[in-house]
């Protein structure tokens, strides 16, 4: 008896350091991953039970989405470690980042949407990871270009973003999304205060423009980009309406 | 069983890749004893990664004739040369034409000619093949997107199977057709492209002893993806002008119309020469990617003509290569 009633005192313990769905980025910010991961192997067997999953909540996924975000890249690596990206692994890797680059924008754009259609809040705490995937998936986009395609020369790489309108258009997108990945931490945005949310709207025309460079770059099958294109729309339309509903 | 047919030119190749004596005497050797293909040997001695190995070959044709054509290139290795093909009636992903292609008939074929030549009508692709010497020759290959690889084709000179149609002095031009068949190539439910593919060549780049018409590659027939049963093979130009599936031959008087040209005029040519001084508007032209090759390998110059300007370039005297590009 007193062996159970200790583990319940513990586990009410545990309670007040797990989020509450409702009350999540705070506690997220004030905990790392590390810790969660901690509290997560404390709480196996018997405690998870009582506890229930939900109250873990975010604490408990967000590594799990860290690395499954962290997927696409790990297997291209693989990949093409085990040389199997196919006869022209430089233009696969390129473009299999680019891509991942705009899937993720575009993830990041519906995360809002969905958490008010849904009602589903929690959502929210993923924003800024995802995000950060965009910007992680981008960077890596250009920098195999401008190491695999052009071995880092300088003047090539000029040339090419004066002189090809698509890369130039790449590359702007590139530039628009450092200073949001820049000014995505806790500090930057108290710091920033109501100007942090106006920054950050640059993530609409970014992902325009980053589908407008997929376009420019198709010789004839507009079929993805489309798609893609359809999706952008759905989510910027979105916004659009509930702008001037109010 | 090998009779070596002499090009007529050896412009096309470098002092640098011309075979040393005794790689080209064990070549004789290796020759004698297998049977197998020329190319093989010294992809073996240039060593690089994906470079086509002599068990990728097949004996499809008893009969060949090896030239010299290509003599000294690295070959490409024919898993890349089958796996990432620009077929658009398949599907426009490198990897889809070796996936849906694979059920493919291109038996029985047969070939309608038409326009201006004195034998018209519809023939059967044996009765086409029944006159033509079939030999074995190296070629480059540059794709317009950039990339480019070395194929040892099968076939038989253009030139000599037009003859047979007798064209007449009004045939100034030749359009080919690739067929058109929805059921067959699921690319082509999409109007992707300006269906069915059409390309085609001024008389005398036809009739250049470059001109080739393939039926196979690496000694094997055709195979799908590359399009069997019987493609254009016209080295100085751009692959897309290497029509694949042919179904028609039209002489014409007047510059047919070609595929991509219809689709982008601003970035496909009718004449489509390899040239690394006029960039397509979103690329620049004066390098390739050569196909097998890893990340550290740099990509290789462009040459005018894809290196086979000695046998082409007067064909172009005088005109402005930037304009007609």
């Amino acid at each position: 008896m007193v062996n159970r009633s200790r583990r319940v005192d513990q586990a009410k313990r545990i309670h007040q350091y797990l989020p509450d769905p409702l009350r999540y980025s705070k506690e997220i910010f004030k905990f790392g991953y590390v810790r969660g991961v901690i509290l997560e192997a404390a709480l196996k067997s018997e405690l998870l039970m009582q506890l229930k999953l939900k109250f873990t909540g975010v604490f408990f996924y967000k590594p799990m989405v860290f690395i499954l975000c962290l997927m696409p890249f790990a297997l291209l690596v693989m990949n093409a470690i085990n040389n199997e990206l196919g006869p022209n692994p430089v233009e696969e890797m390129i473009r299999t980042l680019g891509d991942w680059g705009i899937y993720f924008l575009l993830i990041g754009l519906s995360i809002s949407p969905a958490r008010k259609i849904l009602n589903q809040t929690w959502l929210i705490c993923y924003r800024r990871m995802i995000g950060l995937f965009a910007f992680f998936y981008a960077s890596m986009h250009f920098l195999s270009y401008i190491w695999f395609d052009q071995f880092f020369s300088v003047a090539e790489i000029v040339e090419d973003i004066i002189k090809r309108p698509f890369i130039t258009i790449g590359f702007i997108c590139f530039l628009l999304l450092v200073p949001l990945a820049l000014t995505s931490t806790n500090r930057m945005m108290k710091r920033l205060k109501k100007n942090w949310g106006r920054l950050h709207k640059i993530v609409y025309p970014v992902s325009m423009l980053a589908l407008l460079h997929y376009f420019m770059m198709v010789k004839a099958d507009y079929l993805v980009p489309g798609v893609l294109l359809v999706v952008l729309s759905l989510l910027l339309g979105y916004r659009l309406v509930l702008k001037f509903k109010r | 069983m090998s009779i070596f047919i002499k090009s007529d030119s050896k412009s096309a190749i470098k002092a640098s890749e011309i075979t040393t004596e005794s790689d080209y005497l064990s070549r004789r050797d290796f020759i004698k004893k297998s049977g197998i293909l020329v190319g093989a040997t010294w992809a073996g001695g240039i060593s690089l990664p994906a470079a086509a190995k002599s068990s990728e070959y097949g004996n499809d044709f008893p009969d060949l004739i090896k030239t010299t054509y290509g003599k000294g290139e690295t070959l490409t290795s024919f898993k890349d040369a089958t796996t990432y093909n620009n077929f658009y009636e398949f599907g426009t992903g490198k990897k889809d034409p070796a996936r849906t292609a694979t059920n493919f008939k291109t038996d029985p074929w047969s070939i309608t000619v038409e326009g201006e030549a004195n034998k018209t009508g519809t023939f059967h692709l044996e009765d086409i093949l029944k006159h033509a010497q079939i030999e074995e020759r190296i070629y480059r290959f540059r794709c317009v997107e950039a990339w480019s690889m070395v194929v040892p084709w099968v076939g038989f000179s253009l030139a000599e199977m037009l003859k047979r149609f007798e064209p007449t002095s009004k045939a100034n031009y030749v359009q080919f057709e690739t067929l058109y068949d929805p059921v067959q190539m699921p690319g082509q439910v999409r109007r992707v492209l300006d269906w069915p593919y059409r390309d085609g060549l001024r008389m005398d780049e036809a009739m250049n002893p470059l001109s080739f018409m393939a039926t196979g590659i690496y000694g094997h027939h055709l195979p799908n993806q590359n399009g069997a049963p019987i493609r254009l093979v016209v080295p100085w130009k751009y692959g897309f002008k290497n029509i694949k599936s042919i179904v028609k031959i039209r002489f014409t008087e007047h510059e047919p119309a070609c595929t991509w040209n219809v689709t982008g005029p601003k970035e496909y040519g009718f004449y489509a020469n390899v040239n690394p001084q006029v960039d397509h508007p979103r690329w620049s032209q004066a390098t390739e990617r050569v196909l097998g090759s890893n990340f550290w390998a740099p990509k290789a110059k462009t040459q005018m003509f894809n290196g086979y300007g000695e046998q082409v370039a007067h064909l172009y005297k005088g005109m402005d290569l930037k304009k007609y590009f």
